[in-house]
């Protein structure tokens, strides 16, 4: 029936689960889509677990309710899937991006994931520590989801990223090429069960 | 006759100014201040003090009391170093 | 030429601002207005603007600083939200009162007690009686579009405005939004426009003067006078907004409404929310539609009767509850509104999503099922439901 497709961030307070769907939003209306972006606002505390929402159509999105079904849960931290039930509201179908230094049967092992979602895990902070020089696993997961579910136009999104980094990071031209590279390593070591 | 709703000033402001001088106040009056010209040394000690602008003065000198605002308080003469102006009550 | 960028509503309103370029922002911060004033401040630091910005001590100083600015001459504009609006309460007054235009970005939020920072919409509502006009947004683009239209307005009738988003719900959500060039926008503004300027020394005069039996009646009677016109120039504000700026606004939105049988009547982002799901169910052949006020004070009474009377059955959404055992602030308006029309459809009300509460499709789904069996019901007990509440 919905003709948009929805997206939801889990991340601990920090991790930047915010920044990431804003981020996310941006990129993806620089491909041609409409865009939605919008965090949970809640206990804002370094470490609290923390969501965030994306919704993406070819048409205008009048919807303003909260995300209940999303298509994507990716998870910025997996220790959350102890805590927090990630899987909560996602169809038979539906996708599950986990930033892990596991592999998805050894995800769906430990926190029995039922088969009909599709498990997809990357080492996104193992990446951001090579690439960044610190644990930010949020943009790598850029490179992960769209690899996942082919939703935006890769090459597309990163010409556009990395032009609005090099805004942002002026004087620091390593941090540009630094996220540029954990997406592109994200998008290639993501892998499927 | 006073306007009416669609003649009034928007926000009914005031469109000029020193419109207090238009609001004769000197009939609040219950006692008057009285002026001996022969104590006064002109030192202007009424006109400082007067809370209603009513000490009148021309080229510096002191020439008497505006009796249609002052509303008789007496501060001038309680002020007034050489008791020049004294209070009496109003007759009227 | 138009920029389409990815804003969230605070941002869009802040952008708004930037275009207008105000003379004077006066203001304090709050959940969750304060990101508005929080970006203009640095569009003020960088240079991009000319506005003194005036970093008050409290909202009711803010607001109180505005009306200075507005009464010399100046185009001013301020954000807040809740409890900040409430203590701007008595002030508000003073600026519709004086008849000074400005602009309030306006972030709706419920109010304490219990504390909460999330969306409903008392706060504005229970400044509705301020003499101010009210505009809500469903979007970030629309109160973006609706903050420069408002500037223009309030010049156009000397009445303030506030325009308002959903807290969070919009005001920090980002969405497409398509902007104009800032000249664009300067010349929609055109010359700044002002009922006096208490700073012109060639004119001395007095503003705000003690009055008594004498004049107050006649004076406000001349406010609600201009009010009551105010509300074709809002219908004309809208119709050149339009022309200029390429949109395709109404004073209220009619969604599905040729031939809708059951009406869901909602401010703000719930009435985009409702109109996803109406479009959904006219796949379904179902007749149902969406009526959007945009402009809730003035209240546009007889177009909104008109435009509902032959409904089977009107369900009114109210996001603020009055407390007064007989509903919310858009029902009453609308039942009031109906007195003494021939047709009377029947209409029920659902106070909802109160602190934030979230309404989602299948809420939405379920008041159109009520409304249906409310009309054909023919007992009607009650016409006020608390919704989206655990029961």
């Amino acid at each position: 029936m919905k003709d948009f497709f929805e997206i939801r961030w889990h991340g601990r307070g920090g991790q930047g689960a915010k920044t990431v769907a804003l981020l996310f939003a941006d990129a993806a209306l620089a491909t041609g889509k409409y865009i939605q972006a919008f965090p949970e606002y809640g206990p804002e505390r370094m470490g609290a677990p923390v969501q965030s929402f994306n919704r993406l159509a070819d048409r205008e999105i009048t919807v303003h309710c909260s995300v209940e079904n999303p298509d994507v849960v990716v998870i910025l931290d997996q220790s959350l899937m102890s805590t927090v039930d990630t899987t909560e509201g996602l169809n038979d179908g539906g996708v599950l991006i986990i930033n892990t230094v596991k592999k998805p049967s050894e995800i769906r092992e430990a926190y029995k994931v039922r088969k009909e979602i599709k498990i997809f895990t990357v080492d996104a902070s193992k990446i951001s520590v090579d690439e960044i020089g610190s644990n930010k696993p949020n943009t790598p997961m850029f490179g992960a989801l769209i690899k996942a579910t082919s939703i935006l136009d890769f090459d597309k999104m990163l010409l556009d990223t990395e032009e609005k980094l090099k805004k942002k990071f002026k004087s620091k031209p390593e941090v540009v090429a630094g996220n540029i590279n954990s997406i592109k390593r994200a998008y290639q070591e993501v892998v499927a069960e | 006759m006073k306007k009416n709703w669609k003649e009034l000033d928007i926000a009914l402001i005031v469109k000029k100014g020193g419109t207090a001088q238009d609001f004769k106040t000197g009939d609040w009056r219950s006692s008057k201040p009285l002026w001996d010209q022969e104590k006064c040394k002109q030192c202007l000690i009424c006109w400082l003090f007067c809370p209603d602008s009513s000490i009148e003065v021309k080229d510096g000198k002191m020439t008497g009391i505006d009796y249609e605002h002052c509303k008789g308080c007496g501060i001038c003469a309680k002020e007034c170093p050489f008791k020049a102006i004294s209070m009496e009550e109003e007759k009227k | 030429m138009s920029n389409i960028v990815a804003k969230t509503g605070n941002e869009a309103m802040a952008e708004a601002m930037r275009q207008i370029n105000p003379d004077v922002v006066a203001a304090y911060p709050i959940t969750p207005a304060t990101e508005i004033v929080q970006i203009f401040s640095s569009f003020v630091s960088d240079g991009k603007v000319d506005t003194v910005f005036v970093p008050t001590e409290s909202e009711h100083s803010a607001i109180s600083a505005c009306i200075g600015a507005a009464a010399s001459g100046a185009r001013v504009m301020t954000g807040t939200s809740s409890q900040g609006l409430a203590l701007m309460h008595e002030i508000l007054f003073i600026a519709s009162g004086l008849r000074l235009p400005m602009v309030i970005c306006e972030v709706n939020r419920a109010l304490s007690a219990p504390i909460n920072i999330h969306c409903d919409h008392s706060d504005t509502m229970a400044s509705r009686d301020a003499g101010w006009i009210q505009i809500f947004s469903e979007d970030p683009q629309e109160a973006y579009d609706q903050t420069i239209l408002a500037m223009k307005l309030s010049e156009d009738i000397f009445f303030p405005a506030m325009v308002t988003t959903d807290g969070f719900i919009i005001s920090h959500a980002m969405s497409r939004l398509e902007m104009y060039s800032d000249k664009e926008v300067q010349d929609f503004l055109g010359e700044h426009k002002t009922p006096y300027n208490i700073l012109d020394t060639e004119k001395p005069m007095t503003v705000g003067s003690i009055v008594l039996q004498d004049f107050y009646m006649e004076i406000r009677t001349q406010m609600a006078a201009e009010m009551f016109k105010a509300k074709a120039k809002i219908q004309d504000a809208y119709a050149e907004f339009n022309k200029k700026m390429n949109r395709n606004y109404n004073v209220i939105e009619k969604y599905f409404m040729d031939d809708a049988e059951y009406v869901i009547v909602a401010l703000g982002s719930t009435a985009g929310s409702a109109r996803y799901l109406c479009e959904k169910l006219r796949e379904n052949n179902e007749k149902v539609g969406v009526v959007k006020p945009r402009v809730f004070r003035p209240f546009f009474a007889p177009e909104l009767v008109e435009i509902l009377e032959n409904a089977k059955g009107v369900a009114v959404l109210d996001r603020s509850d009055m407390m007064s055992s007989t509903g919310g602030h858009l029902f009453n308006e609308l039942k009031s509104a109906f007195y003494g029309n021939a047709k009377q459809p029947p209409m029920k009300n659902y106070i909802y999503g109160l602190g934030g509460r979230d309404i989602n499709m299948s809420d939405i789904e379920k008041v159109l099922h009520d409304i249906k069996e409310f009309s054909v019901s023919k007992v009607k007990d009650s016409d006020v439901k608390y919704i989206t509440v655990r029961e």
